[in-house]
């Protein structure tokens, strides 16, 4: 549902030569996409008010080219459920929270 | 045995011997399981090709090299994981007249360390995982390449020297706002 709309925008954005959708904000959170240049999306929801999500999303990244592609036994493009990947996932996510909000 | 010492500080690093070996072992397996080296020579490239396909994710993602938007720079990234993740430095060059087609160059090949071929397997490319590897590596970034071994230093040549030539752009794959 999210790839159309990411595709959609980079075309009807004003600027040439944009990319897609890399940050959405609302009311009651916000949502942060990375792209990366195999074409596979990393997205983030979070409180609005929360920073350091660029750094977070290349975290996840890493994490992802960690233990869910070097895991044999993870077949490209099916959905991940892989223990390591989940614990390393946590661990960052928390350290995240624990820096992020900021009092604006 | 200052090498074990020196590797030894880095908890995340594998020595190379057993790297070399167990490679090695790879290779002898697939020649017993087919007999025939052309099989294990195009085995080895599609081992090379599914390792290809997840490690440019780490390459991306590590040394988060940017878009390449010539050869030339496909060739550059080529020639910096070759630095990352085999400890090598090769060349680049011999380019073709008309730039598509490039070869990267190796002094020494540490996967080949202490190898000999026997008579019975000169045809076989000790090293071909690493063409499937590249070509694996460049179809996930929409870039289709063909790979594959011109020299060899266990076959007598002063080198080893793999060919890498352009196809195509696969532009469908192209993710959406790369144009």
């Amino acid at each position: 549902m999210f790839y159309p709309l990411y595709a959609l925008a980079s075309q009807f954005s004003p600027e040439p030569k944009s990319s897609g959708i890399e940050v959405l904000e609302a009311d009651n959170f916000r949502m942060n996409c990375l792209q990366t240049l195999t074409g596979v999306k990393f997205m983030v929801i979070s409180d609005p008010k929360q920073s350091g999500i660029d750094g977070l999303l290349h975290r996840i990244y890493e994490l992802y080219a960690d233990f869910a592609l070097k895991n044999p036994f993870y077949s490209l493009e099916m959905p991940i459920r892989c223990e390591l990947f989940d614990e390393h996932m946590k661990s960052a996510l928390e350290h995240s929270e624990k820096l992020g909000i900021s009092n604006v | 045995m200052s090498r074990q010492s020196m590797r030894a500080n880095d908890p995340k690093k594998v020595s190379g011997e057993l790297f070399t070996l167990t490679y090695g072992s790879l290779v002898a397996q697939l020649l017993k399981d087919y007999e025939n080296v052309d099989d294990v020579n195009r085995q080895l490239e599609r081992m090379g090709y599914n390792i290809g396909m997840r490690l440019i994710e780490d390459f991306l993602a590590r040394a988060n090299p940017g878009r390449c938007y010539d050869l030339r720079d496909t060739a550059d990234k080529i020639q910096q994981a070759f630095k990352l993740y085999l400890g090598v430095s090769p060349s680049i060059g011999s380019w073709s007249p008309g730039g598509d087609e490039f070869s990267v160059v190796m002094e020494t090949n540490p996967m080949a360390e202490f190898v000999e071929l026997p008579e019975h397997c000169l045809g076989l490319r000790y090293s071909n995982i690493l063409s499937g590897v590249i070509r694996g590596a460049c179809e996930m970034v929409q870039l289709e390449v063909m790979a594959w071994f011109i020299a060899d230093q266990l076959k007598g040549d002063n080198m080893t020297e793999i060919r890498v030539k352009f196809v195509k752009r696969l532009e469908d794959a192209i993710p959406a706002g790369e144009d």
